[in-house]
């Protein structure tokens, strides 16, 4: 075997586990509602769940939902990654001013924020505005840490480098300081977009008028398992769409950056 | 001394931080040089003795505290990116571009036109024996070509002047020598003027025309000696007499500064002190 075929064997064999622990949780949760006699109330037969997750496919009932979260994170993101990257860059050029906000905006980063909700919802009322404050508020912290660590710590030698050949402000930027953070403010943007995401769902099961955790609270409340079971199994799969596709566009971008 | 001065450091002194403050370090103190067109000079000193300060003051990467230099003529108040080219002790090449973009922009910020580019990147590709790894990443190289296409990045910029901090420092001694044979027979063709700092006797002796020897810190120039063999220099000159006996006049000269050195920084006690 050569060490290539033996590198491509083990990413194969670490998948058949995950796959085989995926199917092992599903006989399990089979036989809870069969012959366990786990009442349907608390969890619904999984065959039930997947024929009524076929049905909001078909019917496409999920469609105006899906339209408001997405729409959500889409404004979310677009706030926190243009003011995110601003007020990083801003901060990143000067040593004082990253001494003062960097530690500032990491404390507040490791505060779960989406306990102001209530307050968002004072502020911005039941709809998808207060989602979308409170999505750009949590995911502007990422991004703009990334940029401040992105654009802040370029080795100094490549500056130097650059000034000494002649290199202008324009220039500078362009060539060395954007390369140098523009992968690093990726990452950033990619895990903003997690946790606009994640908040944004949340927020929506708390407290809202429509959205895909909106409905998925609906259904809990009236007792209907089945199909809140199938937008959960919606949500979990639109989630890992969207963060697939985060993913190898910043792969992407790592790559021609 | 013949030929006119392409460098003229005047009376510069440098200094970090503010008098009284924890962090003032005076680095260099009252230096005046001056090198002549097509010489190779190397500074070589304990560490901490200024003479990087030196390179980067001579190179208008610094502003000296006191003092002035002069290149061709001009009053050095900033990069001279027309008359000047660095090569670093770390290559600083820019990861994210090949080494023939790395060339490229090189010329791109020094404002060469766009038409020239092309055959002067592989003029000095070629000087420097990489033509062959135009399209690879400085992170495909090892660290001796990484330093030859830094090297071949300075050339490029077709500067009549080349400062050198350090550039085979971080290189094992097999590949400093080749690289150091390669400089001289490059030199010997370019006709620039090189200053080069350098930790390293053997590499002073074998590539400087003069090496000038820092005191230890506050720095100054403590002796010049010349160097008087032809460039290029054969691998032969290293086993011969005359090299031997200038390295060890150098040896003698650093010997001494090295002890305060480190005599002041603590660590020239007897326990240390017997490692010499």
């Amino acid at each position: 075997m050569t060490p290539s075929e033996r590198k491509r064997e083990k990413p194969l064999a670490s998948r058949a586990v995950q796959i085989t622990f995926l199917i092992v949780l599903l006989v399990l949760w089979y036989l809870a509602t069969t012959r366990w006699k786990v009442s349907p109330l608390l969890l619904p037969n999984p065959v039930l769940v997947a024929s009524d997750f076929w049905t909001i496919l078909r019917t496409g009932e999920f469609i105006g939902d899906l339209r408001v979260t997405l729409t959500e994170l889409a404004i979310a993101f677009a706030i926190s990654a243009t003011s995110g990257v601003i007020v990083g860059y801003v901060i990143s050029r000067s040593q004082y001013r990253i001494r003062v906000f960097e530690p500032l905006f990491s404390a507040i980063y490791s505060v779960p924020i989406i306990l102001f909700l209530p307050l968002y919802v004072l502020f911005f009322g039941l709809g998808p505005a207060s989602k979308i404050a409170l999505g750009a508020t949590i995911s502007f912290f990422p991004i703009a840490l990334n940029t401040i660590a992105g654009f802040g710590y370029v080795d100094k030698v490549l500056v130097t480098a650059a000034r000494s050949m002649g290199a202008s402000d324009v220039q500078l930027f362009r060539y060395v300081l954007l390369p140098a953070a523009f992968p690093i403010i990726l990452t950033g943007m990619r895990m903003g977009f997690t946790v606009a995401l994640l908040s944004i769902i949340g927020s929506e099961t708390i407290a809202s008028l429509a959205g895909l955790g909106h409905r998925i609270v609906h259904l809990a409340e009236g007792m209907e398992m089945a199909p809140m079971f199938a937008y959960i199994v919606f949500v979990v799969a639109i989630a890992a769409i969207l963060n697939t596709l985060v993913s190898t566009l910043e792969a992407r971008g790592r790559r021609h950056g | 001394m013949t030929g006119e001065a392409a460098i003229r450091v005047k009376d510069v002194s440098h200094q970090f931080g503010e008098e009284g403050e924890a962090r003032h370090v005076v680095a260099l103190r009252h230096t005046s040089l001056e090198v002549t067109r097509g010489e190779l000079l190397c500074l070589i000193g304990p560490s901490g003795c200024g003479k990087s300060t030196l390179l980067n003051v001579i190179g208008g990467l610094m502003a000296p505290t006191t003092g002035a230099v002069e290149v061709s003529g001009k009053p050095v108040r900033g990069p001279m990116p027309h008359d000047i080219a660095f090569v670093f002790q770390e290559h600083a090449l820019f990861p994210w571009n090949t080494v023939i973009e790395n060339i490229n922009l090189g010329m791109v910020f020094q404002g060469v036109p766009r038409a020239e580019r092309e055959a002067r990147a592989r003029r000095s590709l070629e000087a420097v024996g990489l033509k062959d790894f135009a399209q690879h990443y400085p992170a495909q190289l090892s660290g001796g070509m990484r330093q030859r296409a830094a090297l071949a990045r300075a050339l490029s910029l077709e500067t009549g002047i080349l400062l050198m901090d350090e550039p085979f420092g971080a290189l094992d001694e097999q590949t400093r020598m080749i690289l150091g044979e390669d400089l001289s027979v490059l030199l010997s063709r370019t006709n620039k003027t090189i200053v080069f700092v350098t930790h390293s006797l053997g590499e002073a002796t074998f590539l400087a025309d003069r090496v000038a020897v820092f005191s230890a810190r506050p720095g100054t120039i403590k002796e010049i000696i010349k160097v008087d063999e032809p460039h290029p220099r054969k691998p032969e000159f290293v086993t011969s007499e005359k090299f031997t006996s200038i390295r060890n006049e150098l040896y003698g000269l650093l010997h001494e500064e090295i002890r305060k050195t480190m005599a002041e920084s603590g660590m020239g006690t007897a326990a240390t002190g017997s490692v010499l």
